[in-house]
């Protein structure tokens, strides 16, 4: 695959290294300095930092203000959008405003639903889904038009991706619908953490015999435990993630003042071990909160330097 | 059919403390069949409001009941032509179209909501009504193996199920279905996980609310 | 139910076959579910809830019939009047 827009992240992958990116949720608040700071502890070590999208349905600064911060501050924004809060007038309105920063990643969601978060009682939008909103940034790129069939003048130069989770069910879709948000336009694909790497594995042997990863770079989500506790939540409380029980088991079998240091192993061994399977092409470090710890990770999975790309 | 929920007494009382003479104005169609509106739920309704009345020392209120064939259909509120304008208010324990075509025929006489309309759906079991339909005027069943993602998914997503389908249930709710999970169950049912692979395209939600009052004009019919 | 304390009954009991033995499968269950509703109506206009009851009795269990009335009498002697009543006869 040869790059086909001005995005860094798309041409250190196209070149055939392994891509790394990570997250940066956007404060409860105005203060940029909390942006900054946050930025700053993945300098160096990332090649785009996601921004996400009012996360959780919790409100924050916008993720496309945010993208901008980071864009000023010479870094690579992934500009993260969610199918909840806009339509498709406001979607296409957003991603030209990025365009005209230079934002080259967008990232494709649905989004929380709005239940979970801090205005339950809010209406939802969902004029697209996901998959819609990747093929409307794609139709935008590719043959410079909005939905409607107007022209655009300077079409974005956007990498599109989309997430994806191999663990959710039904399983025996979860192929078939990579397939679709390929189709439908997604360049790159971060997944959600892995934990269940024979599960992951049998996503990618599957993804593999349908010509998948030739066609999309797929990016393997990680994120450490902070303690046996978080183990817990993510196994129990969080929809759709797969922790298994033997994971849980290594961090409760941790002692508490080691905890940290055991989850941190994990992530850097499922790193180490999927940088060897084929058709991962990178790696999404969601380091919830713990953002200090990315640089550490990076380095102990043998992925610094990051490449340098015209 | 239109499923609709009663109303709290207490809300129904707030709207009517202060009239004298009300007529409790029942549904014989959907709000029958979802006990919230039909004639016994008149008669209770009624009951109720004369036992407010007396409780509170108010001697001359009067509170009458009758419930009609439907409230939709002009021939039927026809029946209340020559009585409507004697009560200060009227209760309608119609679905929210009953209320609002009783309030247009009978311009001025109070008509209150005595439910709260809820959604279109079926009787999954006594005293259990769920949604099935959103009436989205562009009907899709065909390719979704009869199960509507508008109506069912929390997301309404046309390229489902999202991340949080889990044990083939929904992440809002651990009781609810996850409507995809369903489609691609009935799809496999009937051979057409074919249909499944189709990326769908984006809706044009014109004909749904987003595209202003709606109206269904049949000129093979009209007279 | 309601007629009758709208008449100033000053309680309603309704009596139904044992729970399972209905001649009609559910029909004393329906009853039950009916009772708890008017409770509740009676409880949001000020009337007591209690003065509706619902009890469940074989057809030949005569003592208990006669326990539960007692109960019935007890319970609507602590109530006092239906206010219902009151009313009517100050009219």
């Amino acid at each position: 695959m040869s790059a086909k827009t001005p995005s860094k992240l798309e041409k250190i992958m196209a070149a055939g290294h392994l891509g790394v990116t990570s997250e940066c949720g956007p404060p409860r608040g105005s203060d940029p300095e909390v942006i900054k700071e946050k930025a700053e502890l993945l300098r160096g070590c990332v090649d785009a930092i996601n921004v996400t999208d009012n996360q959780t349905s919790v409100v924050r600064t916008s993720s496309l203000a945010t993208c901008i911060h980071l864009k000023m501050m010479g870094m690579e924004p992934v500009l993260q959008m969610v199918t909840r809060d806009r339509n498709r007038i406001a979607l296409q309105s957003d991603i030209l405003g990025a365009a005209s920063f230079d934002i080259h990643n967008v990232l494709c969601l649905s989004g929380d639903h709005q239940s979970f978060g801090d205005h339950p009682q809010g209406q939802n939008v969902h004029d697209l889904d996901s998959m819609q909103l990747a093929w409307t940034v794609r139709k935008m790129r590719d043959e410079g038009r909005f939905l409607g069939g107007d022209e655009i003048k300077r079409p974005p130069q956007m990498f599109v991706g989309a997430a994806a989770n191999p663990f959710a069910d039904p399983f025996e879709i979860r192929v078939p619908r990579l397939a679709k948000k390929i189709e439908a336009g997604a360049e790159f694909i971060q997944t959600q953490c892995i934990y269940n790497i024979d599960k992951f594995e049998e996503w990618i042997r599957q993804a593999r015999d349908r010509g998948l990863t030739e066609k999309c770079y797929i990016m393997a989500g990680v994120t450490p435990f902070k303690s046996a506790g978080m183990a817990k939540y993510m196994k129990n409380r969080v929809p759709g993630m797969d922790v298994p029980d033997e994971v849980v088991k290594r961090m409760s079998d941790t002692p508490k003042e080691k905890q940290a240091e055991e989850g941190l192993n994990i992530c850097v061994e499922t790193i180490q071990r999927l940088k060897e399977l084929e058709g991962v092409s990178g790696f999404h470090i969601m380091a919830i909160e713990w953002e200090k710890k990315v640089p550490e990770i990076v380095e102990r999975a043998g992925l610094l330097p990051r490449p340098e790309v015209e | 059919m239109i499923v609709a929920d009663k109303k709290p007494v207490e809300e129904i009382i707030e709207y009517v403390k202060d009239c004298r003479k009300v007529l409790v104005l029942g549904c014989n169609e959907c709000v029958t069949v979802c006990e919230a509106g039909g004639k016994k739920e008149a008669g209770m309704l009624a009951s109720a409001l004369r036992m407010y009345y007396a409780n509170q020392g108010i001697e001359d209120a009067q509170v009458d009941e009758r419930t009609l064939e439907r409230q939709c259909d002009h021939e039927y509120l026809e029946e209340i032509r020559d009585i409507a304008d004697q009560y200060d208010a009227i209760v309608s324990i119609a679905c929210g179209v009953g209320v609002q075509f009783t309030a247009e025929k009978y311009h001025n006489t109070t008509v209150y909501p005595g439910v709260n309309t809820c959604f279109l759906g079926a009787t999954e079991q006594r005293g259990l009504w769920t949604e099935r339909c959103q009436a989205c005027g562009q009907c899709i069943l065909a390719y979704t193996g009869g199960i509507c993602p508008v109506s069912r998914c929390a997301k309404r997503l046309f390229n489902g199920p999202c991340g949080g389908s889990s044990d083939g249930k929904c992440e809002i709710n651990k009781e609810l279905d996850c409507a995809w999970q369903l489609i691609i169950d009935r799809l496999k049912a009937i051979d057409r996980l074919d249909l499944y692979e189709k990326l769908f395209d984006i809706k044009d939600w014109s004909t749904d609310r987003a595209g202003g009052p709606r109206k269904v004009q049949r000129e093979d019919v009209q007279i | 139910m309601l007629r009758a304390l709208e008449k100033g009954a000053d309680g309603v009991c309704i009596i139904g076959c044992m729970e399972g033995e209905c001649q009609f499968k559910t029909g004393n269950l329906r009853a039950r579910k009916r009772v708890e509703q008017v409770q509740r109506l009676l409880n949001s206009i000020g009337l007591d809830g209690e003065r509706a009851q619902m009890y469940n009795l074989s057809s030949s269990d005569a003592p208990l019939f006669a326990r539960y009335a007692e109960e019935m009498d007890e319970r609507i002697r602590g109530l006092g009047p239906n206010p219902m009543k009151k009313k009517k006869n100050a009219a």
